[in-house]
C-alpha cells in the first residue's frame, strides 16, 4: 500500500516534470515585431500582430488542455463529414476493430483447436501460417480495396487479417500441449468428444488463448489507426490525419492521447478476462 | 476356475529407429486377479510396470497378448476400471468438489446436481477431505491432492482399481496415513486393486499378492509372492510379525540380487515366464535361505534350487 502511494506520488512528480518542461519549451517567443506603426498593418496581414493569435506552431500545455476539455465537452457532435466529435471517431474505430477481432476470434480460435488436436494438420498449414504471419497487414489493403470495394469493410479486413494469426498460434499451441495426464484422465472417464474439448482442453489451454487474444487485441488497435488513415472517411486514424492537414497538432496530441488511452482500457479488459481463466497448477 | 483379471502373454515391444533393433520392454507376463483381491507389482525403474498398468487400463496398446476383464476383453479405457495417476492428474482449474464430479457425472449422466453433490460428498468424506470441498488443487498439500485422485477414482464405483505409484512423491509420513486409509477403505468395500509401488513396505502392508518383476528390458514376472500376513494387519502391528521380516527380506534379495538374472533367459533352469512360481515366504521354515538378506550376491545356482523347493 505505501508502495503504491509512493509510486503513485512518484509518476505524478514525473507528469510535472514532462508538463514543465513542454511549458519551458513552448514558452512564446519575442519574434521582435516592429514598432513602426506603419508596419502595423502589414504585420496584422501576416498574422503577427500583437492582437493576433498565433496558431501555428507546437501547442503549449495551457493550449494542449483547453483542447482537452473543448473536445471532451462535447465528444459526439457531428457537423459534417470532415468535423465530428471524438467520440464520433473512436467509436468508428472501435466498431473496425470489434468486427475484425470477432470475425479472427471466430476463425482463428476453432481452427486453431483443430489444428492443435491434430499433429498432422499442424504440419500441413505450418508452412502456410509461417508465410503469412509476417507480412504487415496493410499490405493487404490494395487487394482488400480491390476485391471489397468498400473502404470501410476493407479496414475491418485488415484488422481480421492482423488479429488472427497470433490467436491461431496461441490456440494451436495450448491445445497441443495439454497435459497427457488431464487427456488421460478423461479418456478413462470415457468422456465425449465433446465434452472433453470444452471441459478439459478449453479450460486447460484458456490461459494461452487469452494470451494469444490479448496480444490480437493489442496489434489490432496499433493497426487501424494505420488502415483508417489510408481508407479515410472516419475514425482515428482519419481524425489524426485529417487534423494533420488542417495543421492543428493540438488536435493531433490530443487524439494520440486518446489512442493511448483506449488502447490502455482495452489491454487492462483483456488482462482481466486473463486472470480470470488462468489455475495455479 | 479363471480369474476376474487374466494378463495373457502380454508384451510390448519399441521399434528401433534407425537401424537399431527393436528393444522388447517386457514379454511373456502372464498372470491373473481374482475379484477382491489386492495385488502389487514392484520392479526397478524401466522394467514397464507403469505400461502394463495403461494397458489394463486401456490407455495404451500391448504388442502382443490380451487383458480380459470379467470375461471382456479391454481394447479401450473404460469407466469399469478407475486410475489413480501418479501425478495426481487433478484438473487445476476446477475445485476438489468439482473434480471428483467431473467422473461421476460420467458415470451416471443422469442424475441430478443434489445426487451428484451428495455422492461426491461421501468419498470426500471418506478420504478425509471434509472441509476442503471447494478448494482448489493449488490450495492443498501433495498428500491432499493424491487423496482426492483417490476419491474420483473411488467415486465412479469401478469394478477394479488401478494405482500408478500414488504415494511416490510423497513424504514418508504421508504416505503412511494415507496408506493406512486406503486399506481400510479397500478391506470395507472389497476393491479389487491392481497397484504400482517402489516401496517394498507398502506392498506388505496392502497387497495380498505380490508380482515381482525382473530388470529391463526383456522384463519377465520373476515371481509371485503372497503375502502371508493376516488380512487385518495394520502399519502399527505388522512389525511384531514375525513373518514380516521374512516376506520383506524375500523381496529385499530380490530387488537387490536376483531381479538382473532373468534377462538371459537361460541363467534359471526350469523357469518359466508364463507361470511363474508362487512364493509364500514364512511358511517354509525348510527355506532358511528366503529369511536372509545375503550380504554379496548369491550365484545364481544357489537360486534355482531354492526356485524348485518353492515352485
Amino acid at each position: 500500500m505505501k508502495d503504491t502511494l509512493r509510486a503513485a506520488v512518484l509518476s505524478l512528480l514525473f507528469l510535472f516534470t514532462i508538463v514543465g518542461a513542454w511549458h519551458l519549451a513552448t514558452l512564446p517567443k519575442d519574434t521582435g515585431a516592429s514598432s513602426a506603426a506603419a508596419d502595423d498593418e502589414y504585420a496584422k496581414l501576416m498574422g503577427k500582430g500583437p492582437g493576433a493569435k498565433k496558431s501555428e506552431g507546437f501547442p503549449t500545455p495551457a493550449q494542449m488542455g483547453q483542447a482537452i476539455v473543448a473536445n471532451l465537452a462535447q465528444p459526439f457532435y457531428d457537423n459534417g463529414p470532415n468535423d465530428k466529435g471524438i467520440g464520433i471517431q473512436l467509436g468508428h474505430s472501435l466498431a473496425r476493430v470489434g468486427a475484425g477481432y470477432l470475425i479472427a476470434c471466430l476463425v482463428a480460435i476453432p481452427l486453431g483447436f483443430l489444428i492443435g488436436m491434430s499433429p498432422l494438420l499442424y504440419k500441413a498449414l505450418d508452412p502456410f501460417i509461417q508465410v503469412l504471419k509476417p507480412i504487415s497487414p496493410l499490405a493487404w489493403m490494395p487487394l482488400a480495396l480491390y476485391t471489397i470495394k468498400d473502404s470501410s469493410v476493407s479496414g475491418v479486413f485488415v484488422i481480421f487479417i492482423c488479429s488472427v494469426w497470433p490467436m491461431l498460434i496461441n490456440t494451436a499451441y495450448g491445445v497441443g500441449a495439454v497435459r497427457r495426464d488431464w487427456l488421460n484422465v478423461a479418456r478413462t472417464l470415457e468422456v465425449k468428444s465433446v465434452r472433453r474439448a470444452f471441459q478439459v482442453i478449453l479450460p486447460a489451454a484458456a490461459p494461452t488463448i487469452l494470451t494469444g487474444m490479448r496480444i490480437s487485441i493489442g496489434i489490432a488497435w496499433l493497426v487501424i489507426v494505420a488502415a483508417e488513415m489510408l481508407v479515410g472517411g472516419t475514425g482515428i486514424g482519419y481524425f489524426v490525419w485529417n487534423e494533420w492537414n488542417n495543421l492543428n497538432l493540438t488536435n493531433v496530441l490530443f487524439a494520440i492521447l486518446m489512442i493511448g488511452l483506449v488502447g490502455m482500457v482495452l489491454d487492462f479488459m483483456f488482462a482481466r478476462l486473463q486472470k480470470m481463466v488462468t489455475y495455479v497448477e | 476356475m479363471t480369474s476376474f483379471l487374466q494378463i495373457q502373454r502380454l508384451s510390448k515391444v519399441w521399434p528401433g529407429t534407425g537401424g537399431k533393433p527393436d528393444s522388447v520392454v517386457f514379454e511373456n507376463v502372464n498372470f491373473g486377479v481374482e475379484k477382491g483381491e489386492f495385488v502389487c507389482i514392484i520392479g526397478h525403474s524401466g522394467c514397464g510396470k507403469t505400461t502394463i498398468l495403461n494397458v489394463i487400463a486401456g490407455l495404451e496398446q500391448p504388442t502382443s497378448g490380451v487383458v480380459v476383464m470379467d470375461g471382456r476383453e479391454v481394447a479401450a479405457p473404460s469407466l469399469d476400471r478407475g486410475v489413480v495417476f501418479q501425478g495426481h492428474a487433478l484438473m487445476p482449474w476446477l475445485t476438489v468438489m468439482k473434480n471428483i464430479a467431473f467422473g461421476v457425472k460420467s458415470r451416471w449422466p443422469e442424475w441430478s446436481g443434489e445426487k451428484v453433490r451428495s455422492h461426491c460428498q461421501t468419498f470426500i468424506d471418506l478420504v478425509g477431505l471434509t472441509g476442503a470441498e471447494h478448494k482448489k488443487p493449488s490450495e492443498l498439500s501433495g498428500g491432499m491432492k493424491q487423496r482426492v485422485g483417490i476419491a474420483r477414482a473411488f467415486a465412479i464405483q469401478p469394478k477394479m482399481l488401478l494405482l500408478d505409484e500414488p504415494f511416490g512423491a510423497l513424504d514418508a509420513l504421508t504416505r503412511g496415513t494415507i496408506q493406512d486409509e486406503l486399506l481400510k477403505i479397500v478391506q470395507a468395500t472389497h476393491q479389487t486393486v491392481f497397484m504400482i509401488t517402489h516401496d517394498v513396505d507398502e506392498a506388505i502392508l496392502l497387497a495380498d499378492k505380490i508380482l515381482l518383476m525382473s530388470n529391463g528390458p526383456r522384463a519377465v514376472i520373476a515371481e509371485i509372492v503372497e503375502n502371508t500376513l493376516p488380512r487385518n494387519r495394520t502399519r502399527n502391528t505388522i512389525f511384531n510379525e514375525p513373518q514380516y521380516y521374512k516376506i520383506r527380506n524375500h523381496l529385499v534379495d530380490f530387488l537387490v540380487n536376483r531381479s538382473k538374472l532373468y534377462q538371459k533367459g537361460e541363467a534359471l533352469q526350469g523357469y518359466d515366464p508364463l507361470s511363474p512360481p508362487v512364493i509364500r515366504p514364512g511358511l517354509e521354515p525348510d527355506r532358511p535361505s528366503a529369511t536372509v538378506v545375503p550380504l554379496a550376491p548369491v550365484p545364481p545356482s544357489a537360486h534355482t534350487t531354492e526356485r524348485r523347493v518353492a515352485s
